[in-house]
């Protein structure tokens, strides 16, 4: 018998729309799937009675005639960067032992407002900072695609527990979210679908934030079309964040026409990288072919300074950082170790609060904020980043659509890159630049490597053009036919 | 008069910068929706952005940029439509953030003017270097428990304007006029209270001294947050002594936060540690940059009422007043608003000299401000004119004065009530001058042989007899016809 955590979220809105399954019956066999896959760690807090209550109340609108649509019922696993309203929320960090929330962020509060299942909080790289989950103090997330010779391999990150959530099975769709790459590259590690919006298309407010001027909040699932669901659900303007575009959410799941008859797709010279291995250029040459044959017009351009956008990155990133993380301090909530004095107490509490990579980002961000190093760092990156939105503002006049590969290399084992964080870092080569101009991004699985192992194509598009880009994920995803399975499906 | 201090090795003179720093009247926060009232319980009126939750966003409140633009308006400086949030980073237990929002690099109020009207009745203008918002802290109290701090963070988040002076000021004299002039234009403009006994208004002072004539300024000292105009012109007469110390001893002055000891009288350098800070100044990436376009504050700049300035020209020109006096009067717009209601129409300059030099002085005695007065400014016009009409002689009205301050009743009702009404009656006052003439035939003698300062005596005489209310022109008048006619 299939098991309703098998089903897509199409399949699960269509399923509870006929009836044939209740709301209650898909959230127990999610429930179950998220109990039987608890080696690969997913979930910091799993939160089965929230889920119950809110399926029920599903049901019982739907018993009702008074459905909330597409959503409702459907259960989702929640990044646990995400507060919600008296649920513990840790950032994956020691530093917000024990933290509950009063309130709610307008994601997971326009989910719930959609009739959403919330079935826990998922594991990622502390304060999404990381590109394997290796930095959760929760410890790893065990991908559920298993290396060549059977060995345990990282989901990506920082969104390692949500991405692993849908690809194991354990539920249709989850949330993430995507400050250099943290939907993107684990979508492509993982074998689903994920993406980030245009920034300013969903509100960062109740967030924890890591970069302000890079984060935005994205979906994880199995179809680009349920993609498109999911971030409708999410999307729209927030008064509470200034940031927030005041911009209309259009129906994204009706520009998945499947027609890109003379869709202009751009293919950046500058994103083949010395050293990438072969079946990952082969991929997107193939990519590339799969748009052509669906009327598609290919046309080669040029982004001159993408690379720098990684470089850039790792000065704006982490000095918005250091600042955003000042506020954990011991003071109000979370952790303290106390020390003789304010200052020792403020040392002690983030020495023992905050892991390695996030010591070592608010270090890099301290430094380069700092008097006298301001303008060498902070000045010149944010002068990058200008040129790396004009250079994109240039080609998209001649193209609708840039195809790129997602990431520069599939899974790789736990532990792995662990002592070299540059390399680490090189794993958002791919989708730093559309944090870096703000554009949406989806990385759709395509192939797979020598070993098996699951690749992503990305589509990036213009501003608030993510139709665009759904329909070109959609043809990405038509064409590829992906229909390869991980070693762990369901806790199985 | 320039204010010099006279060292062993010369003359010196003071430059003094100030950074005033004036609370927006505002009902909410600069960021944050909670109130902003005083004296509420601890921790009564903090959001969750105040106490920066994880996630949290800042919204700017519209109301407190309105009060900056009129502010600066106020100032007549260059309104910036183009201006910066950014985060000065530093860790305090009443920081919540762990950042100050404020703006930096590009301020929403640039260069402006104060003027400066001297007790000497001439002007000196002061310039304005920029004015910028930025959030208040919380407040840390040592003094509640032997071991810990306590933290109020009712006015985190608060929004202050910092206005900065250029260091055009030579004199604590001057400072404190500078200072009681920002407050002055700051309350008429309603954009901040000016209550330095609760905190709305404080400074930081820059203090540096050099011989006159030198063009280059020396190192300054600045003295932190000094909260009455009383302390601004104490700590700069004794931080700028100790600067002249420094120097004739040989030493050097250095650039450093000092701390202003009012119970000692004197600056002391607060600890390196607490303010030794690179506070990494970058554009708040939570906040766009703040564009205002030019109609805002053509608006803005419509609503404005008459401020000190324009109120003082127009006391002189249409009443009549002397620079002086129209600078005591428009200080306070409330002082003004009642000298007008009890000048229009009638003598100016009575109206003048009845409220400096009775209604002040009444209201100084009894510490009360002028909104307190027992006497409306109706009733102060009604006893000028009960006096202009002869109704009652200058000198009962000053007593009815008295009765008025006292009850707060009606000039008119008191005159009715004691029968204080003048003797305008030739005929009554004609019979008291002849009895008073008729019981003192000496003193008529000394008169006729050419005594003029015993009709004064005569004058006297007759007032008391009649209570002091006849009419002292007629009374005056009569004798001389009698006596010397």
């Amino acid at each position: 018998m299939t098991k309703l955590n098998d089903l897509t979220l199409v399949e699960a809105r269509d399923g509870l729309a006929a009836g044939a399954f209740s709301a209650v019956e898909l959230t127990e066999d999610c429930i179950e799937a998220m109990e039987a896959a608890r080696d690969l760690n997913i979930f910091i807090t799993e939160t089965p009675e929230i889920a119950r209550e809110r399926a029920g109340e599903a049901d019982a609108r739907r018993a009702k005639g008074e459905s909330l649509g597409a959503m409702d019922g459907i259960p989702v696993a929640i990044k646990d960067l995400f507060c919600t309203d008296g649920v513990l929320t840790t950032a994956a960090s020691h530093i917000l032992d024990g933290f509950h929330p009063p309130y709610e962020s307008t994601i997971t509060q326009n989910l719930r407002d959609a009739g959403a299942v919330m079935l826990g909080k998922t594991n990622l790289d502390e304060f999404a900072m990381g590109s394997s989950n290796m930095t959760s103090y929760y410890g790893p997330v065990t991908n559920a695609w298993a290396g060549a010779n059977g060995e345990d391999l990282v989901p990506g990150g920082s969104s390692g527990g949500s991405v692993t959530a849908v690809a194991a099975h354990v539920c249709p769709g989850s949330l993430g979210t995507d400050t250099g790459g943290s939907i993107r590259q684990p979508a492509s590690l993982c074998g689903v679908v994920g993406m980030k919006p245009t920034y300013g298309r969903c509100s960062r407010w109740g967030t924890v934030a890591f970069a302000s001027s890079l984060d935005q909040a994205g979906p994880f699932a199995r179809t680009v079309r349920d993609s498109a669901i999911l971030l409708e659900a999410m999307a729209g303007h927030d008064p509470k964040d200034t940031t927030s575009a005041p911009v209309d959410v259009p129906d994204f799941e009706a520009a998945i026409t499947g027609n890109i008859q003379g869709l202009k797709v751009g293919i950046p010279k500058e994103y083949t990288l010395d050293g990438m291995p072969a079946e990952i250029q082969a991929l997107w040459d193939q990519g590339a072919e799969w748009l052509k044959g669906q009327g598609a017009e290919i046309k080669p351009v040029s982004l001159p300074h993408t690379k720098y956008a990684l470089p850039a990155y790792y000065i704006v990133a982490p000095a918005e950082a250091s600042s955003n993380l000042a506020r954990y301090d011991g003071v109000r909530y979370g952790l303290r170790v106390d020390g003789d004095s304010l200052d020792e107490m403020y040392a002690n509490t983030r020495g023992a609060g905050f892991g390695a990579e996030v010591r070592r980002r608010v270090m890099i961000g301290t430094y380069v904020l700092s008097a006298g190093y301001y303008d060498a760092y902070y000045v010149k990156a944010q002068q990058v980043r200008t040129k790396i939105l004009d250079e994109f503002k240039q080609v998209f006049e001649d193209v609708d659509v840039l195809l790129t590969p997602t990431a520069p290399n599939a899974a790789f084992p736990i532990g792995a890159k662990m002592d070299d964080p540059v390399a680490m870092y090189l794993n958002d080569i791919f989708t730093v630049p559309a944090n870096m101009a703000g554009l949406p991004g989806i990385s759709v699985p395509a192939g797979l490597d020598a070993d098996g192992l699951p690749l992503g194509l990305q589509i990036v598009a213009k501003p608030f053009d993510e139709e665009t880009m759904f329909l070109a994920a959609d043809a990405i995803e038509r064409a590829a036919e992906f229909t390869a399975k991980p070693k762990y499906l369901g806790g199985q | 008069m320039a204010y010099i201090l006279k060292g062993e090795t010369g003359d010196w003179e003071v430059v003094i910068g100030l950074e005033v720093h004036a609370q927006v009247s505002s009902q909410a926060k600069l960021f944050s929706g909670s109130p902003t009232a005083f004296g509420a319980d601890p921790n009564s009126q903090v959001s969750l952005v105040d106490a920066a939750m994880p996630g949290m966003l800042p919204v700017i409140n519209k109301f407190c940029v309105e009060q900056a633009v009129k502010t600066g308006l106020g100032l007549q400086a260059q309104i910036n439509l183009h201006s910066v949030f950014e985060r000065k980073n530093y860790f305090y237990a009443d920081l919540p953030q762990g950042y100050q929002i404020s703006q930096y690099l590009y301020p929403v109020v640039g260069e402006g003017t104060v003027v400066l009207d001297m007790p000497d009745g001439s002007a000196r203008e002061i310039g304005v270097e920029r004015l910028h918002m930025e959030q208040d802290a919380g407040k840390s109290m040592h003094d509640q428990d032997p071991k810990r701090s306590m933290i109020d963070l009712n006015r985190a988040g608060v929004c202050l304007m910092e206005i900065v002076s250029k260091p055009d000021l030579r004199s604590p004299e001057e400072a404190g006029i500078y200072v009681r002039k920002i407050r002055s234009i700051l309350r008429y403009l309603g954009t901040c209270d000016g209550n330095m006994e609760q905190g709305s208004m404080r400074a930081d002072v820059n203090v540096s001294v050099r011989h006159p004539g030198e063009e280059e300024y020396r190192t300054r000292a600045e003295i932190k947050n000094v909260n009455s105009v009383r302390f601004i012109m104490q700590t700069i007469e004794v931080e700028a002594e100790r600067q002249v110390d420094v120097w004739e001893s040989g030493g050097e002055v250095v650039q450093e936060t000092r701390q202003f000891d009012a119970n000692k009288g004197e600056t002391r350098s607060m600890r390196a540690k607490e303010f030794a800070h690179d506070y990494r100044y970058f554009p708040d990436p939570d906040l766009l940059p703040l564009d205002l376009d030019q109609a805002f504050v053509d608006d803005l700049a419509a609503t404005l009422p008459e401020l000190p300035d324009a109120k003082k020209d127009r006391f002189i020109e249409h009443f009549g007043l002397s620079a002086y006096d129209a600078g005591v009067l428009v200080a306070e717009k409330e002082t003004a608003d009642f000298f007008e209601e009890v000048a229009e129409g009638r003598d100016a300059k009575l109206a003048v000299n009845w409220l400096t030099t009775n209604l002040f002085g009444h209201l100084n005695a009894a510490s009360k401000s002028i909104t307190e007065s027992p006497v409306s400014a109706a009733q102060m016009g009604e006893l000028l004119d009960l006096m202009a009409d002869d109704t009652i002689s200058t000198r009962i009205a000053k007593d009815v004065f008295e009765e008025m301050f006292e009850t707060s009743k009606s000039a008119g009702a008191i005159v009715a009530e004691k029968g204080l009404k003048q003797i305008t009656d030739t005929g009554a006052i004609e019979a008291a001058v002849d009895q008073a003439i008729a019981d003192n035939p000496g003193q008529a003698d000394e008169v006729r042989g050419g005594n003029d300062k015993a009709i004064g005596w005569f004058v006297g005489q007759v007032m008391k007899a009649t209570q002091g209310k006849a009419n002292p022109q007629m009374v005056n008048q009569l004798l001389r016809d009698k006596l010397k006619g």
